[in-house]
């Protein structure tokens, strides 16, 4: 925040860092960072509900998301998705509370000529296949 | 058939290795059309600019030179790069911010020295992480070369450039949206007038706000003369055009190509571009446009890739993503997820867009689950002309933003194009496609 100035309006890029440190915006973050930046704490709510890169829950261990936009749907991420919701069923560890691998959708990730494609703890894979992914997603 | 691949206007160093760093853009012609511009005045970089008729090439096709010419006079003038390219199969600013960020920076200056722009925002979609980190490090290299700073190559015209992480909005795309989400706030876009951020921009001055393709173009341009750009093409559409070829072929994939040289058959079944549609199945339909485009059929094939040819033909050259659906495409299911990215994205602000947005994924999602009934098509049909009244092509707008009217585009595309696949479906209570591909999607979503 020093960095920027304390001005309302890197509100944005102060909740990335924030997101970066702690890993998810609670409470006590957003008014925190409201308050150095003289931002109403509505607004700083408002704004980390807008973007969908905010979170406000703490995260699994691991992240799975899988690509279900337009290219990646014509391409099979429904089979995708299927398997790892299988994989993670399978482990009866759909919703506890703390999570091994959280399972995302996602609109179009930009290398739709990779499709089908899915994050892994950052890191993208193209062309996968369902059996594919539950590899990747297993040795986690 | 072979088709023409032009010459290569913007992906000149795809191939190159390390085409990214400051060494590769300057062993291949790098900097030269801002050493260029800077002897010029100003005014004749925007000549040369406005002569090359380059139209804006993050969906509107606006001409540039245009726009620049709009700036209301005052103090200071921005320049706004849009990098937000967020919507499903677009797929080129990432690539050319990644594989030649140098060259963005470079026409970024070009235009920030004709507009003399006090600060140049590059606002980039907060996913592309890869292509933030180069445009980061470019823009510290070129910070060094004395490129982009103070006293430019010893012009005396000095510029500061910032690169902005987007954090996940498909619509601060639209950019007043983006204006808005520089400033720090939610994405919501601006009510109009004023039209344009030309008369009022960030923090109210005058603003320019030009795709990333767009500003790719200018190094060539002012390099080899407008002459040079404006000889390809014909008509409306001048230069180049990368396309982004995705779905249901060989080999999908940016293309960059001469407009106007080639057609939509040339783009999906060359050997040398889209390579023809996998397994040989037949063509079932395709979106000239992304997501807000009227889709298109076989019988479109033989229009050249031209933005006014395209809109002849009732539809839209957008931003240049091409999306092939073969035979074994359900037309429902992809209509039903377009529906459902606007519903997940529209900003809210607009009744017809959030509402409409969302009865329209519900009962497109009844439909392709089987509980739909035939009175469905009429309902559908009855939302969209509340979104956009008429549902014609291009649409009437009754929202802040085109997001709204983009909504009736896919939907009322597969009714009018396949509605006995629509009936089918309401018919036998399900869908007749293979469902290994949606089934567990939709158990998800
Ligand atoms: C919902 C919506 C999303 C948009 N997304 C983008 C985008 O991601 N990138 C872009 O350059 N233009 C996008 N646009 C178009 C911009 O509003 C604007 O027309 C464009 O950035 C102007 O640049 P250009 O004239 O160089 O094309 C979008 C428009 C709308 C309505
Ligand atoms: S049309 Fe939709 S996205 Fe655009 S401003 Fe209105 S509600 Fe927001
Ligand atoms: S549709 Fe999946 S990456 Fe674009």
């Amino acid at each position: 925040m020093r960095e920027l100035g304390y001005r309302p309006d890197a509100l944005i890029e102060v909740l990335h860092t924030a997101q970066e440190a702690f890993g998810y915006l609670d409470a006590q973050a957003l008014a925190y960072v409201g308050d150095r930046l003289g931002v109403p704490q509505s607004k700083a709510y408002g704004v980390a509900t807008f973007y969908s890169y905010f979170t406000l829950e703490p995260e699994a261990s691991h992240s799975c998301v899988v690509c279900t936009g337009t290219a990646c749907y014509l391409d099979g991420a429904g089979a995708l998705v299927s398997a790892v919701a299988g994989l993670l069923a399978a482990r009866g560890q759909e919703a506890a509370p703390d999570r091994w691998l959280s399972l995302e959708e996602v609109r179009c990730l930009g290398p739709c000529s990779m499709a089908p494609v899915a994050v892994v703890d950052h890191e993208v894979h193209g062309k996968l296949t369902p059996p594919g992914l539950v590899s990747v997603v297993e040795s986690l | 058939m072979s088709a023409q691949i032009g010459p290569q206007v913007i992906t000149s160093r795809f191939g190159l290795s390390e085409s990214w760093t400051l060494r590769a853009y300057l062993g291949s012609g790098g900097y030269e059309g801002l050493r260029k511009a800077l002897t010029m005045a100003p005014e004749d970089v925007h000549k040369a600019t406005l002569d090359s008729s380059i139209l804006g090439r993050g969906g509107a096709g606006f001409d540039a030179g245009r726009k620049w010419g709009m700036l209301r006079k005052a103090e200071p003038v921005y320049l706004v790069v849009n990098g937000d390219e967020s919507e499903p199969a677009t797929f080129k600013d990432h690539a050319l911010i990644e594989a030649d960020p140098h060259q963005l920076i470079e026409g970024a200056l070009i235009c920030a020295y004709a507009i003399r722009a006090a600060r140049v925002f590059i606002y980039v979609r907060g996913e592309m992480a890869l292509g933030l980190e180069r445009l980061q490090s470019a823009l510290n290299e070129a910070y060094e070369y004395g490129a982009v700073g103070a006293n430019i190559f010893g012009s005396g015209f000095s510029v500061d450039v910032v690169a902005h992480p987007g954090a996940g909005a498909y619509i601060c795309g639209e950019e007043t949206a983006l204006l808005e989400s520089l400033e720090g706030k939610r994405g919501y876009p601006r009510i109009k007038p004023p039209y344009y951020p030309a008369a009022i921009g960030l923090y109210g001055a005058p603003t320019v706000v030009n795709n990333v393709e767009t500003l790719s173009n200018l190094p060539f341009v002012v390099r080899n003369g407008s002459e040079a750009f404006h000889a390809l093409g014909e008509g409306a559409s001048r230069g180049t055009k990368m396309m982004a070829l995705s779905g249901h072929v060989r080999r999908p994939g940016n293309y960059e190509l001469t407009f106007a040289d080639v057609t939509f058959r040339e783009l999906i079944y060359d050997p040398a571009l889209g390579g023809g549609v996998r397994e040989d199945r037949a063509l079932k339909a395709f979106i000239p446009g992304g997501v807000s485009a009227p889709w298109f059929g076989p019988q479109h094939l033989d229009i050249p890739l031209a933005n006014e040819k395209i809109a002849e033909a009732g539809s839209m050259a957008g931003s240049g993503a091409v999306t092939v659906m073969d035979e074994t495409a359900c037309a429902v299911r992809a209509a039903w997820r377009i529906s459902r990215f606007f519903h997940r994205e529209s900003c809210g602000q607009c009744t017809p867009c959030r509402e409409g947005s969302g009865w329209v994924d519900k009962v497109m999602r009844r439909i392709e689950d089987g509980n739909g009934r035939e009175a469905d098509l009429d309902l559908l049909m009855d939302i969209c002309d509340n979104i956009s009244p008429g549902v014609r092509w291009p649409p009437a707008q009754t929202t802040i933003c085109v997001l709204g009217p983009s909504i009736p585009s896919s939907v009322a595309s597969g009714i009018r194009m396949f509605k006995d696949e629509f009936l089918e479906h309401i018919r036998l209570g399900g869908c007749p496609f293979p469902p290994d591909r949606l089934r567990a999607s939709l158990a998800h979503a």
